[in-house]
């Protein structure tokens, strides 16, 4: 690990004066303290937000404001949460082991970066942590990479299960930064790999995720998350499904659809939800619509399986959610 | 805590109790703090990646990986180690489980799981669910037998001791 300097802020406004450059924002560590350790982050400065904005509180309308700082078990424990955002509570309990979901941060689990183990491996060629020297992923073990929002650059999975429920629950992320402060809807937050896949959101210099806001919304009261992976517990998604469904009279209403582990982003399925609204709540009718989302999949070697798994996970989950 | 130099640090941390400082390189963990610096070398260093949880302690009751948390992370707050949790002379009631149920047999790993099994018993009681919890109205979970497994999932033990420490911390915390 290279040599940096430490500060722990008081309050966002210090933490973001502090930030200069080669300064990194440091939560809970899990990520970027293990990044640090095989070199591939080496910040300069670590300034410390995980004292900064912890908890939960409502918001006027009728939803609930994250604090940045809030471990992700003490989100997934929160009774607003468990009872009116399920689908949340159930994503965070999905992911890493309890040791790191009391140390995770909300805000860090929006900015962790990918598990691809050739961007671990420095003797790897990896376009994200190293522009234009290749990808070695394309032709190697990418049996659990993405399909979605991929490019020929860069075939990554975003690995978080958090981003999955919160971007089908329209969760909308305060920033504050040098020029102020601003929000930007998460599913704005991340960026496609494109040509430049070690740009991976639009985040600007300095800017620091001070908060995390989802709207009141009765569908997600009725909402689950399942998680598809090699082994039951503790490991990365293959497939990974959040939704809501709300069924009147046979019809589906109001869904919300999102996909982790196959795309290179938090997903939202927008063509699944468009083609369901108003359709039967059948199995038939949930796979159907979740392979229009597939559509555009751009499978690699070994992970073609997904475009044929995800659609039936989609199905499976939603008719669970019928009642 | 007070800066030396740009990457130094003076940390204070209260251990199992007992105030501790030292004056430390920024990229010190928690665990090299743990055994270095204040000498208890029950906390053992696994993967030191976090996935293996060996190096499990519990900081203000909540169980974490002493090898990813910054030692200066830990400035001004109680960390709680093996040590702290039983010793020789008067075992805590889960490290006597672990020996009637054989929930060990190298004993690397051990300290990590003995930590990580008090913890989850006070995540449960609080209403922290898991992924294999039913009701997520509840505001307190009873510790099934698929509960405690799903919860220790983030303690590896290469030598296979698993049933015998799900066994072990159902007996003492189980429903």
């Amino acid at each position: 690990m290279r040599e940096f300097s430490y500060a722990k802020a008081v309050d966002p406004e210090e933490a973001v004066r502090l930030a200069g450059t080669g300064a990194r924002y440091l939560g809970g560590g899990t990520n970027l303290v293990d990044l640090m350790r095989e070199e591939i982050e080496t910040p300069t400065a670590l300034i410390d937000v995980s004292g900064l904005a912890q908890g939960i509180t409502e918001t006027p309308g009728g939803g609930i404001e994250i604090g940045a700082a809030t471990s992700n078990t003490a989100v997934a424990a929160h009774p607003r949460v468990r009872h009116d955002y399920p689908m949340l509570a159930r994503a965070i309990v999905s992911g890493a082991s309890g040791q790191l979901r009391n140390m995770a941060t909300v805000g860090g689990n929006l900015l962790q970066r990918t598990r691809c183990a050739y961007f671990y491996d420095e003797a790897a060629r990896c376009n994200k942590r190293s522009p234009v020297s290749g990808c070695d992923a394309r032709e190697g073990f990418h049996r659990a990479h993405a399909v979605l929002g991929v490019s020929e650059q860069c075939i990554a999975t975003h690995p978080s299960d958090m981003c999955v429920a919160l971007v089908a629950l329209d969760a909308q992320v305060d920033i504050l930064g040098p020029a102020g402060a601003r929000a930007v809807p998460l599913e704005q937050l991340h960026r496609e790999p494109g040509d430049t896949p070690h740009l991976e959101t639009v985040l600007a210099p300095a800017e620091l995720i001070t908060a995390v806001r989802l709207p009141q919304a009765t569908v997600a009261a009725n909402s689950t998350y399942r998680k598809v992976r090699d082994r039951a517990s503790y490991a990365f998604a293959l497939v990974s499904v959040a939704a809501a469904l709300r069924v009147e009279d046979g019809t589906v209403s109001e869904v919300r659809i999102a996909l982790g582990g196959v795309a290179s982003r938090p997903w939202r399925a927008h063509l699944a939800e468009r083609e369901l609204l108003g359709a039967p709540a059948t199995a038939e009718s949930f796979r159907r619509a979740a392979e229009t989302e597939f559509r555009a999949a751009r499978p690699s070697r070994d992970n073609a399986f997904k475009v044929s798994l995800a659609p039936r996970v989609v199905a499976d989950v939603l008719e669970g959610l019928i009642r | 805590m007070e800066h030396d130099g740009i990457s130094t640090a003076k940390v204070t941390v209260r251990v199992n109790g007992s105030s501790q400082s030292a004056a430390i390189d920024t990229r010190t963990s928690l665990l090299e703090l743990i055994r270095q610096h204040v000498g208890l070398t029950g906390t053992k260093r696994g993967c030191n990646q976090g996935a293996c949880g060996a190096c499990t302690v519990l900081i203000d009751d909540q169980r974490v990986l002493s090898c990813l948390t910054l030692a200066v992370q830990a400035d001004g707050r109680e960390v709680t180690t093996i040590e702290g949790i039983g010793d020789t002379t008067q075992l805590h009631r889960l490290q006597s489980a672990f020996i009637d149920h054989d929930g060990f047999q190298c004993g690397y790993c051990t300290a990590g799981q003995i930590c990580s099994g008090v913890a989850l018993a006070s995540e449960a009681a609080a209403g922290v669910p898991s992924v294999v919890t039913d009701d997520l109205h509840a505001d307190e979970v009873d510790l099934s037998l698929a509960e405690i497994r799903e919860r220790m999932s983030g303690n590896l033990c290469r030598c296979g001791a698993h049933n015998g420490i799900i066994a072990a911390i159902s007996e003492v915390y189980g429903s």
